[in-house]
């Protein structure tokens, strides 16, 4: 979808190319990524973030290709007892069990980075429509819809997760889930299945904030005379939901999207440091760093590796979220 | 299409009430009307007199709730308006009968370009696939008078004035060839050139397309040139009903005439103070039993406080709600006979 306003160019005949650029109009999307430019801290934020984004796609194959070391693999001559710390031949050093950590933080970046990413995008599926869809019908729905809201945050999202999780483990794991895993690693990957009822636990948590902001939003929009122009015009509910509304709340979902994959993130960290969520042979940066706790003491460079990047990523994703922020709100605009 | 004697809407005793915390209002309180094919009606009256209330029940567009239509028949085309399920009046909405509406500031969404609005409508009702919506937008673009249509089909709103802008909201409303349009105040929001460009537009388009108009505004400049006939509105209901050039030259009813007289007269009223009716209008929620107009007649009399005045028949096209109306009436032919003199 074009959602970036083009500036306009009146092409009236006998104006002349030059009188084109004069006119050329800014619209809210440019004049966000402007000052969103402007932002020390944001842009920062959005070059860590580029460079996570890239060394953990193309990381792992180049690392494999230049010097043959994968996640899970233990080379023969390592010594079981001892961890080796930083080198050439493994820039972070090694874990307890002898993989290289380098190629085990650029993995479990992947699955760190996704579970933010795709939880974030069931959050912002499930949020959008639910909060547009009782925004816009009002009235007791809306109560009824906002209440079930208001009781699923008094409950803490940590307990939910961990209910969903144990409850859709192991022989219980819906269908579409194993299905999707195994689309995406080979038949019988428990462990994989396992990642993917994490990133919809999560996302089916972090939805009701999401729904709050839309509702809000559509509130203060359903009342405007282009929703009943639409009306008259016959287009029906669900057109005008999410074809004239909701495109017209995404401002603060962008924000607020942006400042749920951190938070995600940081939950799926807690989750695996409790043991329920990434499970080995498979990694994330909260289960390395729940690994590296462990021997902290004699190889801290199991903890402070993952734990590094993972809060180096964290602060540029709020960083960004914020500048975001700041970018849309008209009211911190500097001319 | 099926000839129902001419007549494309006709609205039998509609009343289409607000449940508030004040009480209920009733915005439109037996409103009775016909529109023939290819005529041109207007409703004028006050800010808050149900012009657009009595508009948006015939499309059913009230919100429901605070509002209702609690009685009466809209019958469109033959079509019990009131007895169709949402789905089938969708199907009316905007291909059968178009709507206009007041600001085109706001009527048109700010997120969406002109060709995707345009296209909206007859995707969805002409069944054009995306291509031929486009063609089809561009053509109703050039029919209403964009300029290098072309190039600015792909445009923003926000990059339209708003006169281009209410334009748009023309082919938009035109685009499936309704039978029916109705204009709520579509000059209001406009400068007076642009507004003149616009009426003339609107004519110009029935004309050619053979379209019934409901004109509604609060400015008797405008439908003067624009109806055939008239319906004055005050406190949700009809006050007078006439064709326009009698109306114009011989009111039958108070406000009417009041109405006439607050038209400023540069020729002939400079340097002297402007004509305006006394008091404010009545708190819709809160009706006295009488004539609601009462507190504010020049001519008023104790049974207009008391009871409500009958709907009182002049001639065969002439109605008008006040006990007096014979008498009100045979004072504006006097007048008139006087001017003519």
């Amino acid at each position: 979808m074009d959602f970036w306003i083009r500036g306009s160019a009146t092409n009236n005949q006998g104006m002349e190319a030059e009188q084109q650029k004069i006119v050329k109009g800014t619209s809210l999307w440019r004049d966000a990524w402007k000052r969103l430019l402007k932002n020390k801290l944001a842009v920062f934020g959005l070059i860590v973030l580029v460079f996570m984004v890239v060394s953990v796609t193309i990381g792992p194959p180049l690392l494999a290709w230049t010097t043959g070391l994968t996640a899970d693999f233990i080379p023969a001559d390592s010594d079981l007892l001892n961890s080796f710390p930083p080198s050439s031949g493994h820039l972070m050093g090694t874990d307890e069990a002898g993989r290289d950590l380098l190629a085990r933080v650029l993995q479990g970046g992947r699955i760190s980075l996704m579970v933010g990413i795709i939880s974030t995008f069931v959050s912002l599926i499930v949020g959008v429509s639910y909060g547009a869809i009782a925004g816009y019908l009002g009235g007791r729905i809306d109560n009824l819809m906002m209440r079930i809201v208001d009781i699923i945050y008094a409950i803490p999202y940590i307990l939910i997760v961990i209910v969903l999780l144990s409850v859709f483990r192991g022989p219980n794991t819906p269908h579409w889930i194993a299905w999707m895993s195994e689309k995406f690693g080979g038949a019988g990957n428990q462990g994989l299945s396992q990642i993917f009822l994490l990133f919809f636990a999560l996302g089916l948590v972090s939805w009701l904030t999401m729904a709050r902001v839309v509702r809000g939003q559509i509130l203060s929009l359903k009342n405007q005379e282009f929703v009943l122009a639409a009306k008259a015009t016959g287009v029906s509910a669900f057109g005008i939901i999410f074809k004239h509304l909701v495109p017209n709340a995404l401002g603060p979902v962008i924000i607020y999207a942006t400042l749920t994959v951190p938070s995600v993130m940081l939950t799926e960290a807690f989750l695996s440091y409790l043991g329920l969520g990434v499970q080995a042979p498979y990694a994330s940066w909260g289960s390395l760093a729940s690994d590296g706790v462990k021997n902290i003491a004699i190889f801290p460079w199991q903890l402070i590796f993952p734990g590094v990047t993972m809060a180096l990523t964290l602060f540029s994703l709020n960083f960004l979220g914020d500048g975001i922020r700041d970018a849309l709100d008209p009211q911190t605009r500097k001319f | 299409m099926s000839d129902h004697n001419g007549t494309i809407l006709s609205v039998n005793n509609l009343k289409t009430y607000f449940q508030t915390e004040d009480g209920i209002v009733k915005a439109v309180d037996g409103i009775s009307f016909e529109l023939k094919k290819g005529e041109t009606l207007g409703i004028v009256g006050e800010s808050g007199s149900g012009k657009s209330v009595t508009n948006l029940s015939v499309m059913r567009l009230i919100q429901e709730p605070p509002g209702k239509i609690v009685d009466g028949d809209i019958v469109f085309d033959g079509i019990d308006i009131r007895g169709l399920s949402i789905d089938d009046v969708r199907k009316i909405r905007g291909k059968r009968i178009a709507m206009i509406f007041q600001d085109p500031m706001t009527s048109l969404n700010p997120f969406l370009k002109i060709s995707t609005q345009l296209m909206e409508v007859s995707r969805l009702h002409l069944g054009h696939t995306k291509k031929e919506a486009y063609v089809h937008a561009l053509k109703m673009l050039k029919t209403v008078g964009i300029p290098d249509a072309e190039s600015r089909i792909d445009n923003y709103p926000h990059e339209f004035s708003g006169g281009m802008r209410q334009r748009v909201m023309i082919a938009m409303a035109l685009s499936c060839d309704p039978e029916l349009l109705i204009a709520d105040e579509p000059t209001t929001a406009l400068d007076v050139t642009i507004q003149a460009q616009i009426l003339e537009l609107i004519k110009d388009l029935k004309e050619r397309m053979g379209t019934s108009v409901i004109l509604i505004t609060h400015d008797l400049g405008v439908v003067a040139g624009m109806t055939e006939k008239i319906i004055v509105m005050y406190a949700g209901k009809v006050f007078e009903q006439a064709l326009t050039t009698e109306l114009f030259a011989t009111p039958a009813s108070p406000y009417t005439k009041g109405l006439l007289r607050s038209v400023p007269d540069p020729a002939h009223e400079q340097g002297k103070e402007l004509y305006q009716i006394p008091g404010l209008p009545p708190d819709v929620a809160h009706l006295p039993a009488g004539c609601p107009f009462a507190e504010r007649c020049y001519r008023v009399e104790d049974i207009c406080r008391r009871e409500f005045p009958p709907f009182v028949q002049i001639t065969q096209d002439h109605h008008s709600l006040c006990h007096f109306a014979k008498e009100v009436y045979a004072e504006s032919v006097a007048e008139r006979a006087a001017l003519v003199k």
